[in-house]
C-alpha cells in the first residue's frame, strides 16, 4: 500500500474519531458522577441538526457548531431532569430521549427544508493547516491539517484529565460518583454537580454531532448519527472512564470507520456492508473482553436522594 | 468544670410516612461533657442527630448553638457551626486517599488543589491525638478501625467543637473501643463536647457523663451517669423490666449434622477469606459465631449455602458431601438460611407475602403440578402462615415492602421454618428490629434447637451470641481463633480472640 | 420535594399507594395525554392546528374498514415485539434489541420459505413460524449469554446487534439473495403455500393478527401460570434474593432473552409471511423500537401491551394520512413515542404524588397530622 494511502487513512481516522471523542469526553463527566448517559445518541443528533441549521441560516459553520452545542445541552438537560430530579431509570430515559430526538430532528428537517427534500449544500467547516507544523513530512498533513474542531477535541483530552484528577471540582465529581452520600455529608451539592456534568456532556456531545453534519461533509440525514452516540458511551467504558483511555478507544473506532472507506477505495473485494458493521462488532468484542476487569464508579445508575437509602 | 450549654435542641419533631421519628424532643449538651444518647433501634437517636447535621429538616422545633438560634439546612451549615458527625456507616469515598477524603468539599478555588498543606495538617492532627494513619493510602485499603480514625480526622480538620458519634463501636474490637474512648476523653478535655449515640448499656455506663434515653421517638429521661445503673437505663429504654437471660435448656446433641473440614474460601478481601475453617454443629444445639463484621462471617454463610465457591476443604451434611451442591439442592436437603440483609437477600419486596413464602418451594406440588403454577395454593399457604407466625397486618396479599422490619423478618422465618429444616443458619437475625421482634426471633431459634434442629448463629452483637448459644466460636481474619462457653468466659478474653490474639483454648463442653 | 415561592410553598408529596386496576390505568392515560399535548406544540410549529392534525390521524387510522385493517396490520408486529420485551423487562433486563431480532427472524423465515418451499402448506407454515422463533431467539440469546456470563451491558449489546443485523441483511439482499433480474434489493418471493392466509378480501389483513393476539395469552400463561414465570419475575424484582433461594439467575436471564427474541422473531416471520412475502430491506420499519414504548405504556402486562400496540399501530397509519392531508411530517410519530416513554417513566410521580399549594409555613404547622 502506498504511503499516500496510509497518510490518507490516518488522517481520516483522526477526523472520524473526533465526533466520538468529543461525545465520550462529555460522557465521561456524566459517568464519573454516576449517570448512565444513553442520551448521547440523541444529543449528537440534535447537535448535528442544529449544526446544519445554524450554518444554513447564518452562512457561518461555526455558528452551526455553537448552536449544536446549545441544542445538545438542552437535550442533555432533559436527561438530567429525568435522572436527577425525577429519579427514573436512566437507561430507559436515555432511550426515550433518543427516540424523541430522532422524531424531532426528522420533523424539523422536513419542516424547514420541505418534506422529502435534502438541504442544499450548507457551508461546512474548513480545515486549517497550522503554519509550520503542517509542513513536517508525513506527520504534518496528518496531524496538523485538520478542521480546528479536531484540534479542540484532542486538546480537550489532557484538559479533561487535569480537571478530573487535579482539581477540587474533579475531586467532588469523583466523590459524587463513588459515594454520593459521603459527598453530601460534607456539604457538596450532589444534584448541582450532576447537573453540571450533564450540561458539559450536552455541550461536547452537541459539538460532536455538529462535526458529523458540517465537518467536512455538509449534509444532514435522518438518523445521521447511526449509533455513534451509543458507541461513544461504550468508549467511556472501554477507555476505563479515563480521558487518555477514551482517546485511545475513540481512535480505534475512528479507524474502523475510516477503514470502511479506504479499503473500498483500494479495491479490496469485501462487501461494504461488513465494514459498516465493524464498529458495532468491535464494540461488542471489546466490551466482552474488557468488562469484568474494570470497576465503574460505584454509584453508577443509582439516583440519589437525601432522605432515601 | 464549666457547665455552659453549647447546644440545645428544643421541641424537635420529625415525621416520616407512617411513623413519628422524633416527638417534641429536648436535648441539651454542655461544654466538656460526653453525653450519651441511648435507645433501642428505631428510637429516633440517629434521626435527631441527622437533623442536627442538616441532613433532615425538622417539622417543628428549634436549635440553639452557644445560645444563638440557628437554621441548619445542610451539612455545610452544620460544619460551619462547628458540628462534626461520624456516621454509623462511614461517609468515606473508598477509591480516594485519606487526604483527599479529608479535604473533600472544603472551600477552595475550584481549580487548584492544595494537597500538600492538607497532608501536613493531617499529620499534625494524628500526632496530637497519638494515632497512626498513612495519609496517602486509599481508604478502601484501610482497616475498619483506621477508617473510623479518618472520619475523626475529617471532623477535627474542620474545627469541630461538637462531635457526634453514631454507634461507633459496632465495628470495633474491645481493644479498639478502648483506643476510641481515650481519643474522645482527650477531645473533651480541651473544652469540646461529644454526643455519643449507642444502644449498648455498658458503653454508656463507661464513657458518658450524662445520658438521655429515647424511646419511641420521645425523651424518657436525662440522667447523670454516675447516679444511675445499667438496670435502670435498660428499663427506661424498653419501658418495662428487661429479661437479661433466657432459660437455656441443656442441649441434646445427638450427632453432628453439619461438619466443616478445613474450609478455604476466597472472600471480598484477604482478611475475610476463610483459611481452613473446621467445626461442626450438632442437632439440638445453637453454635454461635462471634466476631467483628468483615472477618469472614459473610463468606462462611455463603459457602455453607452454596452461594460462594469453595476452594478447598469439605462441607458434610447428614453424612453427605455437599461441597459442590447447588444452593437449591442444599435447601431441599434440609438447610435453611435467614440472611443478613432481609431487604436485599431475604425477601422480594415487590412480591406479596404469599409469593415470598414459596420462594424455595414454588416449583413443587402443590404449587406447581405438571408444568402449571397455581397461585391459589400459594395464597392458601399465605393465609395459614400469616396466622401461625402472627404477621401483622394479617394480609398475605399485601406487598412485603409495606411491612415493618420485625414483620418482614417473620416472613423470612416463616418461609424457612415452615419447611421443617434440619439445619438453620441465622445471620444477624435481629439487626434493626425492636425489642418485641427481637424476642420473637430469639424464642423461635430456641424452639428450633429444642426440636433437634442444628442452629448456627452468626452475629456481630456479642450479647446476642452469648445469650443464645451453647458454644461460641470466635472468628478473626477467616480463622476460628477459639471456642468458648458463655458464662465461663470474660469479655476481655473474647475481646482478645476477636482482636486476633491467641488464647489458650478452654475446654469445650 | 418543596419549592418555595415567596411565602407560598409548593409541595410534592407521596400519596399512600392504592392497589387495583383502575388506578393503574391512570398513569398511562395521563402520560399519553401529556405526550399528545406536548406534541401539539410541535405540530403548532408547522402552523397547523393540532386538533385538526389529530383528527386526520384518527380518521386515517379508523375512518374506514380499509384503514382499520391497516391499523391491525401494523399492530401485529408491534404487539409481538412488545410481548417479547415484556418478558425481558419483567426479568429485570433492558432489551432494545427487538428490531434486530425481528430482522433475523424474518431472515430465517425467508430462507425457510425459499429453500423448503416444496413442503405442503400445513407443514410449511409451522416450519416458517419455527424459523422465525429460532432466528429471533438466537439473536436474543447472544446478548443474554454475554450478560449472564460476562456481565456485559445487555443494553449496548442489543443495540449493536440491531445494527449488525441490519447490515447483514442489507448485504444478503445486495448480492446472494437478490431477486433476479436485480433491480430492487429484495429477495425472491417465498413459496405460495407459506403465505399467511388473508382474513378479509380486499385488505391486507392476515392471520398474523390472530397469532399476535393469541400470543398475549401465551405470554400471560408463561409469566403468571408457570414456575418459569415465577422465577423470571423473582429475578426481575430482586436478583440477590432469588439467588439466595437457589434460583439460577444466569439461566433465567438467558432464557428470558431467548424468549424475548423469539417473539420478536415471530414478528419478523409474520411480516414476511403475511405481508411482504419476501425479504425487503428495512421491512422491520422500526417496529422494534416502537415496541419499547408499547411495552412500557402497557405496563408490562399482555392486556395493556395489546391496547398500547393498537394505539401505536393507529398512530402509524394515521400519521401517513396526516402527512398527506396537512403536511405535518409523519416523523411526529417518533416525537410522540419518545414523549410517551418519558412521561410513562414519570407516571410514578404523576400517580403517587399529590401537588399541593400551601399557605405560608406557620399555618401549615397547625394542621398537625399529615
Amino acid at each position: 500500500m502506498e504511503l499516500n494511502n496510509i497518510i490518507g487513512f490516518i488522517q481520516a481516522t483522526i477526523r472520524m474519531s473526533t465526533p466520538i471523542l468529543l461525545a465520550s469526553l462529555g460522557g465521561v463527566f456524566t459517568a464519573r458522577v454516576g449517570i448512565i448517559n444513553f442520551a448521547l445518541e440523541g444529543i449528537m443528533l440534535v447537535g448535528a441538526f442544529m449544526g446544519v441549521y445554524g450554518s444554513y441560516f447564518t452562512g457561518n459553520p461555526w455558528m452551526g457548531v455553537a448552536l449544536g452545542a446549545i441544542g445538545g445541552m438542552l437535550t442533555a438537560l432533559i436527561l438530567g431532569f429525568m435522572s436527577i430530579t425525577v429519579k427514573v431509570d436512566q437507561v430507559v430515559a436515555g432511550t426515550g430521549i433518543n427516540i424523541f430526538a430522532i422524531g424531532l430532528t426528522s420533523y424539523l428537517l422536513n419542516m424547514v427544508f420541505g418534506i422529502g427534500a435534502k438541504p442544499s449544500a450548507v457551508a461546512s467547516l474548513k480545515a486549517w493547516a497550522i503554519p509550520g507544523l503542517s509542513k513536517i513530512p508525513v506527520l504534518g498533513p496528518v496531524l496538523f491539517d485538520q478542521i480546528p474542531l479536531v484540534y479542540i477535541a484532542f486538546l480537550l483530552v489532557p484538559f479533561t484529565w487535569y480537571i478530573i484528577y487535579k482539581t477540587p471540582f474533579g475531586l467532588g465529581l469523583r466523590a459524587v460518583g463513588e459515594h454520593p452520600r459521603a459527598a453530601d455529608s460534607l456539604g457538596i451539592n450532589v444534584g448541582l454537580v450532576r447537573y453540571i456534568a450533564v450540561i458539559i456532556s450536552g455541550i461536547l456531545g452537541g459539538m460532536g454531532g455538529a462535526f458529523l453534519s458540517i465537518g467536512h461533509l455538509s449534509v444532514f440525514m435522518e438518523k445521521l448519527t447511526s449509533g455513534r452516540g451509543y458507541v461513544a458511551w461504550s468508549t467511556v467504558t472501554v477507555g476505563k472512564w479515563n480521558p487518555l483511555g477514551i482517546m485511545g478507544a475513540s481512535l480505534l473506532f475512528g479507524a474502523a470507520d475510516a477503514l470502511q472507506l479506504r479499503l473500498q477505495a483500494v479495491g479490496i473485494k469485501v462487501p461494504y456492508q461488513f465494514f459498516l458493521m465493524l464498529p458495532y462488532i468491535l464494540t461488542m468484542l471489546v466490551l466482552a473482553g474488557v468488562v469484568g476487569r474494570t470497576v465503574a464508579p460505584a454509584a453508577m445508575g443509582k439516583p440519589y436522594s437525601r432522605e432515601g437509602k | 468544670m464549666a457547665s455552659e450549654v453549647v447546644l440545645a435542641m428544643c421541641n424537635i419533631t420529625k415525621r416520616f410516612p407512617g411513623v413519628i421519628a422524633n416527638k417534641k424532643v429536648n436535648f441539651e449538651l454542655r461544654r466538656g461533657e460526653i453525653h450519651a444518647l441511648l435507645g433501642e433501634n428505631g428510637a429516633g437517636k440517629t434521626t435527631l442527630m441527622n437533623i442536627l447535621y442538616g441532613l433532615y429538616a425538622p417539622d417543628a422545633g428549634e436549635i440553639y448553638v452557644k445560645g444563638k438560634k440557628v437554621n441548619i439546612q445542610s451539612p455545610k451549615d452544620a460544619i460551619a457551626l462547628g458540628i462534626g458527625m461520624v456516621h454509623q456507616h462511614f461517609m468515606l469515598v473508598p477509591t480516594l486517599t485519606v487526604a483527599e477524603n479529608v479535604i473533600l468539599g472544603m472551600k477552595s478555588s475550584p481549580f487548584k488543589l492544595d494537597l500538600e498543606k492538607a497532608r501536613q495538617e493531617i499529620k499534625e492532627l494524628c500526632t496530637r491525638y497519638n494515632f497512626q494513619l498513612d495519609v496517602d493510602s486509599k481508604v478502601q485499603d484501610l482497616s475498619v478501625g483506621a477508617q473510623q480514625r479518618v472520619e475523626l480526622i475529617k471532623a477535627f480538620y474542620r474545627g469541630a467543637e461538637i462531635l457526634v458519634m453514631d454507634e461507633p463501636t459496632a465495628v470495633l474490637t474491645p481493644q479498639e473501643v478502648e483506643e476510641l474512648f481515650r481519643i474522645l476523653r482527650q477531645f473533651v478535655e480541651s473544652g469540646k463536647s461529644v454526643v455519643f449515640i449507642s444502644h449498648k448499656l455498658w458503653e454508656v455506663m463507661r464513657i458518658s457523663d450524662r445520658v438521655t434515653v429515647l424511646r419511641g421517638g420521645e425523651v424518657v429521661g436525662t440522667l447523670n451517669t454516675k447516679d444511675t445503673t445499667k438496670e435502670e437505663l435498660a428499663s427506661l429504654m424498653v419501658g418495662r423490666p428487661v429479661m437479661m437471660e433466657y432459660d437455656k435448656v441443656a442441649c441434646t446433641r445427638p450427632h453432628p449434622l453439619l461438619i466443616l473440614e478445613n474450609l478455604r474460601v476466597k472472600g471480598e478481601s484477604s482478611a475475610s477469606s476463610l483459611k481452613g475453617v473446621s467445626f461442626s454443629v450438632h442437632g439440638g444445639e445453637i453454635v454461635g459465631i462471634a466476631g467483628v463484621d468483615g472477618n469472614g462471617q459473610k463468606e462462611l454463610a455463603e459457602a455453607i449455602m452454596g452461594l460462594r465457591p469453595v476452594e478447598g476443604g469439605k462441607i458434610i451434611f447428614a453424612g453427605q458431601d455437599i461441597t459442590s451442591w447447588p444452593t437449591r439442592a442444599r435447601i431441599e436437603a434440609g438447610l435453611a438460611h435467614v440472611p443478613e440483609d432481609r431487604h436485599r437477600e431475604g425477601l422480594i419486596l415487590d412480591f406479596t407475602v404469599a409469593e415470598n413464602l414459596v420462594l424455595d418451594t414454588y416449583d413443587k406440588p402443590p404449587f406447581t403440578r405438571g408444568k402449571v403454577f397455581y397461585p391459589g395454593e400459594v395464597k392458601e399457604l399465605g393465609r395459614r402462615l400469616v396466622k401461625e407466625f402472627d404477621i401483622r397486618p394479617p394480609n398475605p396479599e399485601a406487598l412485603a415492602r409495606y411491612f415493618s422490619g420485625g414483620n418482614q423478618q417473620k416472613i423470612v422465618l416463616a418461609r424457612q421454618l415452615s419447611r421443617q429444616p434440619k439445619f438453620l443458619l441465622a445471620v444477624q437475625p435481629t439487626r434493626g428490629l425492636d425489642v418485641g421482634a427481637t424476642e420473637f426471633v430469639h424464642q423461635r431459634l430456641l424452639n428450633e434447637k429444642q426440636r433437634g434442629v442444628a442452629v448456627l448463629l452468626i452475629s456481630a452483637d456479642l450479647d446476642e451470641v452469648l445469650l443464645l448459644s451453647d458454644r461460641v466460636l470466635v472468628i478473626y481474619e477467616g480463622r476460628i481463633m477459639g471456642e468458648v462457653i458463655p458464662g465461663q468466659v470474660s469479655y476481655t478474653e473474647i475481646g482478645l480472640l476477636m482482636g486476633g490474639a491467641q488464647v489458650a483454648e478452654r475446654s469445650a463442653g | 420535594m418543596e419549592v418555595k415561592w415567596g411565602k407560598w410553598v409548593l409541595k410534592v408529596e407521596r400519596k399512600p399507594r392504592v392497589k387495583g386496576t383502575v388506578p393503574a390505568l391512570i398513569g398511562p392515560l395521563v402520560a399519553l395525554s401529556l405526550a399528545l399535548a406536548v406534541s401539539s406544540l410541535v405540530i403548532a410549529l408547522s402552523k397547523v392546528n393540532p386538533l385538526v392534525a389529530y383528527q386526520y390521524m384518527f380518521y386515517g387510522a379508523f375512518g374506514s374498514v380499509r384503514s382499520f385493517t391497516e391499523t391491525l396490520v401494523k399492530t401485529t408486529p408491534l404487539l409481538l415485539c412488545g410481548l417479547g420485551l415484556t418478558i425481558a423487562y419483567r426479568t429485570g433486563l433492558i432489551s432494545v434489541g427487538a428490531e434486530g431480532q425481528m430482522i433475523i427472524g424474518g431472515l430465517f423465515t425467508t430462507l425457510a420459505g425459499l429453500y423448503m418451499g416444496w413442503l405442503p402448506g400445513f407443514l410449511l407454515l409451522p416450519v416458517l413460524m419455527l424459523a422465525g422463533l429460532i432466528g429471533g431467539g438466537l439473536w436474543g440469546a447472544i446478548p443474554g449469554y454475554l450478560k449472564a456470563r460476562l456481565g456485559v451491558s445487555e443494553v449496548i449489546n442489543t443495540i449493536m446487534l440491531n445494527y449488525i443485523a441490519y447490515y447483514l441483511v442489507a448485504y444478503l439482499l445486495d448480492v446472494p439473495l437478490r431477486e433476479p433480474p436485480g433491480y430492487f434489493p429484495q429477495s425472491a418471493q417465498i413459496a405460495r403455500q407459506g403465505w399467511l392466509p388473508y382474513l378479509l378480501p380486499g385488505t391486507r389483513l392476515h392471520l398474523g393478527v390472530i397469532i399476535a393476539f393469541l400470543s398475549c395469552f401465551v405470554v400471560y400463561f408463561i409469566l403468571w401460570r408457570s414456575p418459569l414465570g415465577y422465577q423470571m419475575r423473582a429475578v426481575g424484582y430482586n436478583r440477590e434474593a432469588a439467588r439466595h433461594s437457589g434460583i439460577n439467575v444466569e439461566k433465567n436471564m438467558v432464557l428470558a432473552f431467548t424468549l424475548s427474541g423469539a417473539f420478536a422473531g415471530l414478528a419478523g416471520m409474520v411480516e414476511i409471511a403475511g405481508l411482504h412475502h419476501r425479504l425487503l430491506g428495512g421491512f422491520s420499519s422500526e417496529y422494534g423500537f416502537d415496541a419499547m414504548a408499547v411495552a412500557l405504556l402497557g405496563k408490562l402486562h399482555p392486556a395493556g401491551v395489546a391496547i398500547a400496540a393498537l394505539f401505536f399501530g393507529a398512530l402509524r397509519v394515521g400519521a401517513n394520512m396526516m402527512q398527506r392531508s396537512v403536511q405535518v411530517p409523519a416523523s411526529l410519530v417518533f416525537v410522540i413515542q419518545g414523549l410517551v416513554i418519558l412521561f410513562v417513566l414519570m407516571d410514578e410521580l404523576l400517580r403517587n404524588y399529590v401537588i399541593r399549594f400551601l399557605k405560608p409555613h406557620m399555618e401549615e404547622e397547625s394542621h398537625g397530622a399529615q
